[in-house]
C-alpha cells in the first residue's frame, strides 16, 4: 500500500469546540465544597453508626466542583461507606433520607457502577433497588439529565 | 371521560375551534386533518396540503377563526375559511431550522412561532402590504424554543427552551397595539426585553402555561420537576421534584390547580399553595379500570417465578386511559380560570376529554381549589 503522504492531523480536530454557538453551562461559582469529611465518616463507621455515617457521607456533595480529584475523593468515601453496611440496614436508612439525599444517593450509586470492582456492583444494585422504591424513576431521569454531577 | 381512538399514528399536535365541533390535528405527517363532530363519532371534514415538513404546531383563533400552523419545513401558514375551502397564507419566518410550536396571541392580532433556530418569531399582518411580517427574539436564548405562551395582556410571552431554562418575554409591537400597562412581571415592556429568567431546575423545559391572571407561570422540564413561578418584586419560584417519568405538558385549570401529563401516560394534578409558595402533588388524574384478580395456580406461579424471576401476577399493560406518552392538553371549557373539561392527545393516536367535576366526584382525596 501506498504510505500515506497527506497529514490526517485534521481527522483528530474536535469541530464542535470552534463552532461559535457552541452551548456553555453557565458557571456558578465552586462553592467550598470540598466533599464529605472522611476521617469523621471513618470514625462512625468504626463505631457502628451506620445511618449517621451516610448522612455526614452525603453532605457537602461536590456538584459545582470541577476538580476531579476531590469528586474522586468524595466517591470512594461513599462507596466505603455503603459497602459497609448490612443488607437489612439499607431499607431504613434509604427511607430516612429527605427527597434530595435520594438523588444525590442515586447519583453516588451511578457514579459507583461506573467503575466496578470485586464486590461493589452487587452491592451498588441492592442499594439502587431500595433507592428506586423510595425515589422512583424521577429520580434516575434527574441523575441522566443532571449537568453537574457529582 | 371520553375516548377516542383517531389514529394508529402518533398525533403531533392538535387545536380545537371556537364552539369545540371541530378538531384539527397532524397526523405525523405533512397534513393536517380537521374532524367534525358527528353525534358520537368524528368525520373527517377537510385536508390542509401545503407544509413540505411535518406539522408540529397548530393553532386555531377562536374569533377570527384562523388556523395557524407551523412545521420542520421552517414554514408557517395562516388559513383562512373562504366558503369551504381552507385557503393557506405563507408567512416568512426567516429561520434555518424547524419550527417547532405555534400560538396566537389573545387578541388574534399576532402569533409567536417557536423554532430550532434558537429564536421566536413574533408575526404580525401589516395593512399596507398585505403580507405577515416577523420581528425576531434571539438574545439570550441559547438552544431550540420548545414550548410557548402567551400572557393575557397580549403582550408578554413565555417561552419553555432546551437551554434548561423558562423565561417571560415582551413581544411587544407598537405597529400593532398600544403600550401595555404595568404587570406583576415588570413595567417597561419594550420588544424582546426578558422579564424573568428560571434558575434552579435542570432539563429541557418541555411545556410552559401561564395562569388565567398571568401573574403565574408554570413550567415542566426534563428531570421529571413542576415548577410555579410568580411575579413580584422578586419573582417567587416553587417547584416539585416528581418519583415519574418527566411531564411533557401543562396547563392551568384554576388559579391554583395545573393539570399536567407526559410519558407516563395519565394526567396528573398538582396544587399551588401561595401563602406557603410551595407546589404539592394532587393526585393522579387517571380511573383505572378494576382488574380481576384471578387466583394463580401453583404451575403459574412455578412458570412466572422461571421466567420472570418474580411471582407477581401483574400483566405488562397500562392500566391507563393513554397507550402511550400524553404529548399535549388543551382547556375545552371554563378557561384557565374555572376548567370544566379538559383535552389531551398522545402517541398513542387517541384523543381524551377528561371532565372536572366527575374526576373530582370519582377521587376521593382530590380536591381543586
Amino acid at each position: 500500500m501506498a504510505k500515506n503522504t497527506l497529514s490526517s492531523r485534521f481527522r483528530k480536530v474536535d469541530i464542535d469546540e470552534f463552532d461559535e454557538n457552541k452551548f456553555v453551562d453557565d458557571h456558578d461559582e465552586p462553592a467550598d465544597q470540598q466533599g464529605p469529611d472522611a476521617v469523621e465518616v471513618d470514625n462512625l463507621i468504626r463505631q457502628g453508626d451506620m445511618m449517621a455515617a451516610l448522612h455526614i457521607a452525603l453532605r457537602n456533595p461536590p456538584i459545582n466542583s470541577r476538580n476531579p480529584a476531590i469528586k474522586e475523593r468524595a466517591q470512594a468515601v461513599v462507596l466505603r461507606v455503603l459497602t459497609s453496611f448490612k443488607s437489612s440496614d439499607i431499607e431504613p436508612t434509604v427511607k430516612s433520607l429527605n427527597k434530595n439525599g435520594v438523588d444525590l444517593l442515586m447519583m453516588y450509586i451511578y457514579k459507583g457502577f461506573e467503575r466496578p470492582t470485586e464486590n461493589s456492583s452487587a452491592i451498588l444494585l441492592q442499594w439502587h433497588e431500595k433507592a428506586f422504591a423510595v425515589g422512583g424513576l424521577g429520580s434516575i431521569v434527574r441523575v441522566m439529565t443532571a449537568r453537574k454531577t457529582v | 371521560m371520553s375516548y377516542h381512538s383517531f389514529l394508529l399514528e402518533p398525533i403531533s399536535c392538535h387545536a380545537w375551534n371556537k364552539d369545540r365541533t371541530q378538531i384539527a390535528l397532524c397526523p405525523n405527517n405533512h397534513e393536517v386533518h380537521i374532524y367534525k363532530k358527528d353525534g358520537n363519532n368524528w368525520s373527517k371534514i377537510h385536508v390542509l396540503k401545503e407544509h413540505n415538513g411535518q406539522v408540529t404546531g397548530i393553532d386555531w383563533a377562536p374569533e377570527s377563526n384562523r388556523i395557524v400552523t407551523c412545521g420542520t419545513d421552517r414554514n408557517a401558514y395562516v388559513w383562512t375559511l373562504k366558503g369551504d375551502v381552507w385557503k393557506p397564507t405563507l408567512v416568512i419566518l426567516r429561520i434555518n431550522r424547524a419550527a417547532r410550536c405555534v400560538k396566537w396571541s389573545p387578541k388574534e392580532n399576532k402569533f409567536a412561532v417557536g423554532s430550532g433556530s434558537r429564536l421566536i418569531s413574533v408575526c404580525y399582518f401589516e395593512q399596507d402590504n398585505d403580507w405577515w411580517v416577523c420581528k425576531h427574539i434571539k438574545k439570550p436564548i441559547r438552544s431550540t424554543i420548545l414550548c410557548l405562551d402567551w400572557h393575557p395582556n397580549n403582550v408578554l410571552l413565555a417561552a419553555g427552551s432546551c437551554d434548561f431554562k423558562c423565561r417571560i418575554f415582551s413581544a411587544y409591537i407598537k405597529e400593532v397595539e398600544e403600550k401595555p400597562a404595568p404587570t406583576a412581571w415588570g413595567s417597561k415592556m419594550p420588544f424582546g426585553e426578558v422579564m424573568f429568567e428560571s434558575t434552579g431546575t435542570s432539563g429541557w423545559v418541555h411545556g410552559v402555561c401561564f395562569s388565567d391572571s398571568g401573574n403565574r407561570v408554570a413550567w415542566a422540564s426534563h428531570d421529571s420537576t413542576v415548577a410555579v413561578a410568580e411575579g413580584g418584586k422578586t419573582a417567587v419560584c416553587a417547584s416539585l421534584t416528581s418519583e415519574t417519568l418527566p411531564l411533557l405538558c401543562v396547563t392551568f385549570i384554576t388559579e391554583n390547580s395545573l393539570v399536567a401529563a407526559g410519558h407516563d401516560c395519565y394526567p396528573v394534578l398538582f396544587v399551588y399553595d401561595s401563602n406557603k409558595a410551595a407546589l404539592s402533588f394532587g393526585g393522579k388524574l387517571d380511573v383505572p379500570k378494576q382488574s380481576a384478580q384471578k387466583g394463580m395456580t401453583a404451575r403459574e406461579r412455578f412458570q412466572n417465578l422461571d421466567k420472570k424471576a418474580t411471582t407477581d401476577s401483574k400483566e405488562a399493560v397500562l392500566e391507563s386511559v393513554h397507550k402511550n406518552s400524553i404529548s399535549q392538553i388543551s382547556i375545552l371549557n371554563g378557561g384557565k380560570a374555572q376548567c370544566a373539561k379538559f383535552c389531551t392527545t398522545g402517541m398513542d393516536g387517541g384523543m381524551a376529554i377528561w371532565d372536572v367535576k366527575s374526576l373530582e366526584s370519582a377521587m376521593k382525596d382530590l380536591k381543586i381549589v
